[in-house]
């Protein structure tokens, strides 16, 4: 059957380039099938922003809010709580937040936009459990020297008034700080970046507080 | 020669069974529901003009009392070609999120009691009743003071909706034909009583536009999938070409 | 040989005499014609339902609170959703279509007889299981002809004497009307169970047919006469001349499913019914109850016959009777080009007859006679019934003649040539 008059090349050409323009067809039609795995128009309406009114919380005082499926902390610091922060710094590990766990907005030494609030996801970085707040600065059982912040009760991961983990648990990281912006003095809305100019303005503005307030302690 | 015979019989067969499957797929009676067919309407959904005009009257208009559950305001912007701030400022007065579903803010319970039942979300209504029904059904509205609502429809007879959009159509009554025979009164036509703010044919295309958004709200895919199905038929005449050459090139084997 | 071949070959010799007997020495006849596409596009049409079946499963929420939202998520929610239903749901009208002209090509060329009579009946029931899980495919969505659908089906069983009810409230798992038992179950049978038995049963049939070798339009036996090789005169290896001709098939077929899916997914009403676009609800029925468009040759011979137990037994006869073609059929020659004159015809009016009843079923033919009597729904009514009980009659005749007139030797064949003719 085989024929003297076979043309071997223009073959191999022709099954080369039938196998080429099929395989491509066929990566084509995985694609739509895989993108079906992506978060649906449902998963992302779940993870829309939330915008919630900060108005009512007292100082000292946190109020729990879900976003994405997440519990989402916001807290009132006190004076007090904010006070002992710094003093903080050489018990963590992470001090100056250099880890990715927060926007860059909030890369300063409270963790959030305006010193007094602080706004993040409340689950440990170690097994993803949902530390206490123990706000009050007294000596606590893990503690003697307890100055305010989270306390997981799954493995006593600790962390400080700013999220930040300690040294000596088994959590590796600070909390994670989500976007999020003031859409005025009282809402603040969850999962929204600021516009670029005002993380301008707020990254200028918490540099030249750290910088007065590292004066005024000194 | 029996050979020769064989291939016309064939042949004719093949084109019997093909013309009956297309007339077979063709056939009307596959859109008329309901019973008895309907003026066409003619709507194209990749009109985007129409279809937020559509939108606008639908959230002036019906969103009061229906709702389109399965169409979420964020999809229906993409549809439409809006932005979210358009959207939210134009066309959700519910003050749902944007990327909640469109919800009536009626209360099924108030619903209930006002109509004797829920009206219906009507996401899926053009896929179900056909884009020629819902535009006939709102052109065929008609003050009928024995209804409950004070209206009634010629496509829909005795429903439960009083005509929400009266104001822009302005107010039909009903011709009858005399009762006789022991056969109940039919209705004969319908005269406008009361000019609307609407011309009848302004009115036509705004039942037109409704439609259209209602068509698209149906299958929101029908936007894109015309656009990717003709690439994927180019590249499937392609491969198919290809398919083609190659076969003959084997099959030079065979003889 | 190359060293991964060889690799390969030494820790498992089967798969590469596996390759070789089912492909590249797997001699088919070189003759095949237009018809014969069809085997290899069902097996196409199989992938397709079982990779599109997979994701949609992803997705599906099996109860009857959550089913009918959960098709809508997949078609809007969820990325491409749309494309993997639309593949799915036309896929499963295309598996009808494939069948249909794959069992109708066993026909013609006389491919179940004598040595494939174990071929047709495992085909038979691959027919059969591929009914079973088109029905329970249909009813997921509980969309309201879902519904009335599965209730209607379900219903029939009630027909048999005796444990009928019983049997009714045992495949539904409730006392009155489908629910979420009856989803649960056919969502398992469908997704699992039955796609199981296909895979099963098609494997089979190939099997089956890989060891009597395959018939051709001429109906002539390749294997008596062979070359000095060993191997069939008239046959050629099935890869790659097959393989390459049925990938001309399958480019022209996917041209065709393509226009569907992306164009008229619904097909007018025939591939997703308008009926299933409003939620199941049990105090509603549609307008007209009628099974998807290739169920309606049968589901017109059920309504044909005014008593529900005979009925039923005519649906069960007319799919049994295809499962007897090839003992009803006595005649020596295979193909439809050396057989009588009158089988031609006969066979003709049969295909014929089954169209019509399909358009019978579907509640096309009413519109039809529409054109013929305008308004007189009576008439209309009455010669719908009547031309149904008429091609029921033909439909059953055509296999009382397929036996008449083999067994007394009505039949006046022409000669069989010894070698298979090529046109090309």
């Amino acid at each position: 059957m085989a024929d003297e008059s076979i043309n071997k090349g223009r073959r191999r050409f022709l099954t080369a380039s039938t196998a080429v323009i099929g395989a491509g067809g066929l990566a084509l039609t995985a694609l739509p099938f895989v993108k079906t795995w992506l978060p649906s128009a449902r998963a992302e309406a779940i993870g829309a922003p939330v915008t919630v009114s900060i108005a009512k919380i007292e100082p000292g005082q946190k109020v729990q809010v879900g976003w994405n499926k997440q519990p989402i902390d916001i807290v009132n610091r006190t004076p007090e709580q904010l006070k002992w922060l710094a003093k903080q710094d050489p018990r963590l590990r992470d001090p100056a937040s250099k880890e990715p766990q927060q926007p860059k907005y909030c890369q300063n030494p409270w963790r959030s936009i305006k010193r007094e609030w602080l706004v993040f996801i409340d689950i440990c970085t170690h097994l993803g459990c949902v530390p206490d707040y123990e706000g009050a600065v007294k000596p606590e059982p893990w503690d003697p020297e307890w100055k305010g912040g989270y306390y997981c009760p799954c493995h006593h991961s600790r962390y400080d008034m700013a999220a930040r983990v300690y040294q000596g648990v088994p959590a590796p990281l600070n909390m994670v700080v989500m976007p999020y912006h003031y859409i005025d003095d009282t809402h603040i809305e969850i999962g929204v970046d600021p516009s670029a100019d005002e993380i301008k303005q707020i990254i200028a503005a918490n540099e030249k507080l750290a910088a007065s307030l590292a004066k005024g302690a000194a | 020669m029996p050979d020769k015979t064989y291939r016309a019989a064939m042949r004719t067969l093949t084109a019997l069974l093909l013309t009956l499957a297309v007339t077979f797929a063709a056939s009307p009676a596959a859109l008329a529901e309901e019973g008895g067919s309907y003026p066409e309407v003619n709507i194209n959904v990749h009109d985007q003009a129409a279809l937020q005009r559509g939108a606008r009257l639908f959230m002036n208009y019906c969103v009061g009392c229906h709702s389109l559950g399965y169409m979420r305001y964020s999809q229906m912007a993409k549809g439409l070609g809006l932005t979210e701030k358009q959207v939210m400022a134009n066309l959700d007065f519910t003050g749902a999120k944007f990327q909640d579903p469109i919800v009536s803010a009626m209360p099924e319970a108030d619903a209930r009691k006002w109509f004797g039942k829920a009206p219906p979300d009507l996401s899926l209504e053009v896929g179900a009743k056909g884009a020629d029904w819902v535009a006939a059904y709102l052109k065929s509205f008609y003050l009928d003071p024995s209804t409950a609502s004070g209206w009634n429809n010629t496509v829909f007879p005795n429903v439960a909706m009083p005509f929400p959009l009266w104001q822009l159509q302005g107010e039909q009554v009903a011709v009858m034909n005399p009762a006789g025979n022991g056969q109940p009164a039919t209705v004969k036509e319908l005269k406008l009583a009361h000019p609307g703010s609407m011309t009848p044919a302004q009115y036509a295309e705004a039942v037109r536009d409704l439609t259209t958004f209602l068509a698209y709200v149906s299958s929101p895919d029908e936007l894109s999938r015309s656009h990717i199905g003709a690439w994927v038929v180019l590249y499937l005449v392609l491969f198919t070409l290809f398919a083609l050459v190659l076969k003959k090139e084997y099959w030079k084997d065979v003889h | 040989m190359s060293a991964f071949t060889q690799w390969f070959n030494e820790r498992a010799p089967g798969l590469g005499v596996a390759y070789k007997k089912h492909m590249t020495e797997y001699y088919a006849p070189k003759n095949f014609n237009f018809m014969y596409y069809f085997g290899s596009l069902a097996l196409l049409v199989l992938v397709n339902q079982i990779v599109t079946g997979i994701f949609l499963t992803m997705f599906y929420n099996p109860s009857a609170a959550g089913a009918f939202d959960s098709v809508q998520y997949i078609m809007r929610d969820v990325q491409w959703g749309w494309l993997v239903r639309y593949m799915h749901e036309t896929g499963a009208s295309m598996f009808f279509i494939v069948i249909y002209l794959h069992m109708f090509r066993g026909l013609m060329y006389g491919s179940y007889k004598r040595p494939r009579e174990l071929v047709w009946l495992l085909g038979m029931f691959i027919f059969l299981a591929l009914m079973a899980e088109a029905f329970m495919g249909y009813v997921l969505p509980w969309g309201n002809m879902s519904f009335w659908g599965a209730k209607v089906i379900i219903t029939l069983f009630s027909a048999i004497p005796w444990i009928g009810e019983t049997l009714v409230h045992w495949i539904m798992g409730t006392l009155s009307v489908p629910g979420d038992p009856t989803l649960n179950r056919f969502f398992a049978l469908h997704v699992v169970a039955l796609p199981l038995v296909l895979l099963l049963l098609v494997v089979l049939h190939l099997g089956a047919l890989h060891e009597v070798g395959s018939n051709n339009p001429d109906g002539v036996e390749i294997k008596k006469h062979k070359g000095p090789d060993g191997h069939p005169l008239d046959g050629i290896p099935f890869h790659p001349y097959y393989t390459l001709k049925d990938l001309v098939g399958v480019g022209v077929f996917l041209i065709i499913c393509a226009i569907v899916i992306f164009f008229a997914p619904t097909v007018g009403g025939f591939f997703l019914e308008p009926d299933n676009l409003l939620k199941a609800n049990p105090l509603v029925t549609p307008a007209t109850i009628k099974p998807v468009w290739y169920f309606s040759p049968f589901y017109a011979i059920l309504r044909a016959i005014p008593d529900k137990g005979m009925g039923v037994l005519a649906l069960l006869l007319s799919i049994a009777s295809l499962f007897l073609v090839p003992w009803l059929d006595r005649g020596k020659v295979k193909s439809i080009r050396y057989r009588g004159t009158s089988y031609k015809v006969a066979i003709t009016i049969f295909a014929i007859a089954f169209v019509l009843l399909g358009t019978i079923g579907a509640d096309v033919m009413p519109t039809w006679l529409g054109y013929l009597y305008g308004n007189n729904a009576e008439a209309i009514v009455s010669s719908n019934l009547m031309i149904a009980r008429i091609l029921t009659i033909v439909y059953f005749a055509f296999f009382i003649f397929l036996w008449v007139y083999t067994f007394f030797g009505l039949e006046k064949t022409r000669p069989v040539p010894e070698r298979v003719t090529t046109h090309a």
